[in-house]
This record gives structure tokens, sequence and C-alpha cells, in this order.
């Protein structure tokens, strides 16, 4: 198999088990309330890292680009309460002509 | 915004899937448009086929986007699956989550738990811990199409489109996670968590192999979670 394709099950596998484990392990069991607290607020914490290096990571350093002027543009315009199409779509187009300036 | 949308405990299975659909209709588009830009970057690394194969069976814009970039910078393929998997090792945390809110046999739970995306998990949450899992399938089942679809334009229309990043595909995907995030941060714990989760990635970033900053930031998690509500 080609590394690309041992890349695609790898990941494949690998994704499915990271989703499965808690779910056939624990059952329906609860977790402690300490671990339930924890839990609520992960999505906050990984979702705000996520941004950080999809928006300005470059390899290992972070730089300030048209991406992150296009990602900023998205920030600002859900700030307005405007739907996550427009944001979303409108963070390309920034980009873009942040580019073709 | 979620505390308004989403359905009562009481509604029926099939009413909180359709309430989850509804809901889903946005990030569906947003995913859709995406998986174009995961498409056109895509092709000229991995080929015509791979992309769309691995939308189907990994269906997981950070890793995708995550192995691909490490493969298009000449990295190995080990490096290529570490930094995927570390990408998604959220999930571990999302699916333990998830899993009290479960009923019924290891199958019916093993399908939930393959629905779990970002979007459709954060959507999910009722705010104390617990989880509406139909809901949640309905917040995801526009999303997977909409992944697969995307990216077999985006492997179609590549050549077509021109530079990827003269047309500012390479902000999408940032910023739809930047929209979960308004999505999900509601009241101060979550804020501090979201800041401080930012803060470690930031940090680590120049230090840390792909991946490891985002699953370090689970840290501001358990932080957060010590102050008052």
């Amino acid at each position: 198999m080609s590394g690309i394709g041992i890349t695609i099950v790898a990941l494949a596998l690998g994704t499915a088990a990271l989703k499965l484990v808690g779910p056939l392990l624990l059952g329906g069991r609860s977790l402690p309330a300490p671990a339930m607290g924890v839990i609520e607020l992960l999505a906050s914490a990984l979702l705000a890292a996520l941004v950080v290096v999809e928006a300005f990571g470059h390899g290992r350093s972070l730089t300030v680009d048209a991406r992150a002027l296009g990602v900023a543009f998205a920030a600002i315009a859900l700030l307005l309460r405007a739907p996550v199409t427009v944001a979303v779509l409108g963070a390309a187009l920034v980009a873009a002509l942040a580019r073709a300036i | 915004m979620t505390a308004t949308r989403s359905p009562e405990r009481t509604d029926s299975e099939r009413a909180r899937f359709r309430a989850g659909v509804r809901r889903g209709v946005p990030f569906g588009v947003a995913v859709f448009a995406i998986a174009v830009s995961y498409g056109v970057l895509a092709r000229p690394v991995m080929g015509s086929g791979a992309p769309i194969v691995m939308s189907i069976v990994v269906f997981s814009g950070a890793a995708q986007f995550g192995s691909l970039a490490i493969l298009a910078a000449g990295g190995s393929v080990g490096a290529a699956i570490a930094a995927g998997l570390l990408l998604n090792a959220r999930y571990l945390a999302m699916g333990l989550g998830l899993a009290p809110s479960l009923r019924g046999r290891p199958l019916s739970r093993a399908a939930f738990a393959m629905a779990i995306v970002d979007a459709s998990w954060a959507a999910a949450s009722r705010g104390d811990g617990t989880f509406d899992p139909w809901y949640m399938v309905g917040v995801s089942a526009l999303q997977y199409p909409g992944w697969v679809l995307g990216t077999v334009v985006g492997v179609l229309a590549g050549s077509a489109l021109g530079d990827p990043r003269a047309l500012g595909l390479d902000a999408l995907f940032p910023a739809f996670f930047v929209a979960l995030l308004f999505e999900e941060v509601r009241g101060r714990r979550k804020v501090v968590a979201a800041a401080g989760g930012a803060g470690i990635a930031a940090v680590l970033t120049p230090f840390a192999p792909a991946g490891l900053p985002i699953l370090a930031a689970a840290a501001a998690a358990i932080a957060a979670s010590r102050m008052r509500p």
C-alpha cells in the first residue's frame, strides 16, 4: 500500500477508535461530577486552540497574514450576529481581497 | 442562542432529530465550502481518488487538513498519521463526555459515537454535562454528505479554480471553527477556558509537534472547571 493509502487507513481507524472508546467502555455510567465539569468546558478550550493553530500557524511558527485577516472578519461578523454562512464565506472573500491588493 | 433552539427532553426522538437537522443547515453549507477547499488543496498532493476516499472514511477536517499539510511539506507518513490522531484526540474527550447520555446496546451506542463532529457535539450539550444524542445526530446529518460532495467538487473543479490561496480558501476552515466557538462559549468559565486554550496553543506551537498544542489546551478546561460558575 502507498504511503497515502496507509495514512488514510490509519486515520480512519484511529479516528473511529477515539470516538468509540468512551461510549463502548463507559456505557451508560456517569462520570464523577468534577469530570463532568471539565468536559463541559473542553469544547471551548479545544476549539479556541484549533482556531489559533489553523488561523495563525505556519508549520512551527505563528504568522499574521491574509488568512488571519479573513478569520478576523469572521469573528467580527459573528459578533455583529451575522449568519454562520456569511461569516465563513466572507472570511475567504476578505483573504482573497487582501492577497489581491 | 443554543438554549432557545434546543429541544426539550420530553420531545420525541424524531422531533429532536429534526430540530438538529434544522440547526445543522448553516453548518452543512459551511462544511461543503470547506470540503471544496480541501479537495482543491489535496488533489495536487494526493491525486484525485485518495482525497475523496479519505473524506468518506475519515470525515474529519482537522485530521485531513493536518495530515495534508505535513504530506505537502514532504513530511513522513508516520508524522502525518501522528498529527492527524493528535488533532483528533479531542474526540476521545468528546466521546467520554457523550457516553453517560447514551442508552441501549453497544452497537447503538457505537453508532451515536460515530456521529460525533465538533459542531454537533457542542450543539447537543445541554450545559449541565449531559447531551441530547438524537439532536446531535440531526446536526451531523447534513455535514457528512456536505463534506463528501464538497471534496468531490473540489477535486474535479480544482484545476479550473486556480490558486486556492488567491481565492482565500485557506481561511474557510479556521473561520468555521470561530463560528463553532461563538456557538459554544457562553458564561465566564467557558470564556476563561477558551482564552486559556488559545494561549496554551499559541505558546506551544513553536516548540511542540503538530496536534500537541491543541491537546494540551485541555489543561485550560481543567483549570477553568475549578472556578465558581
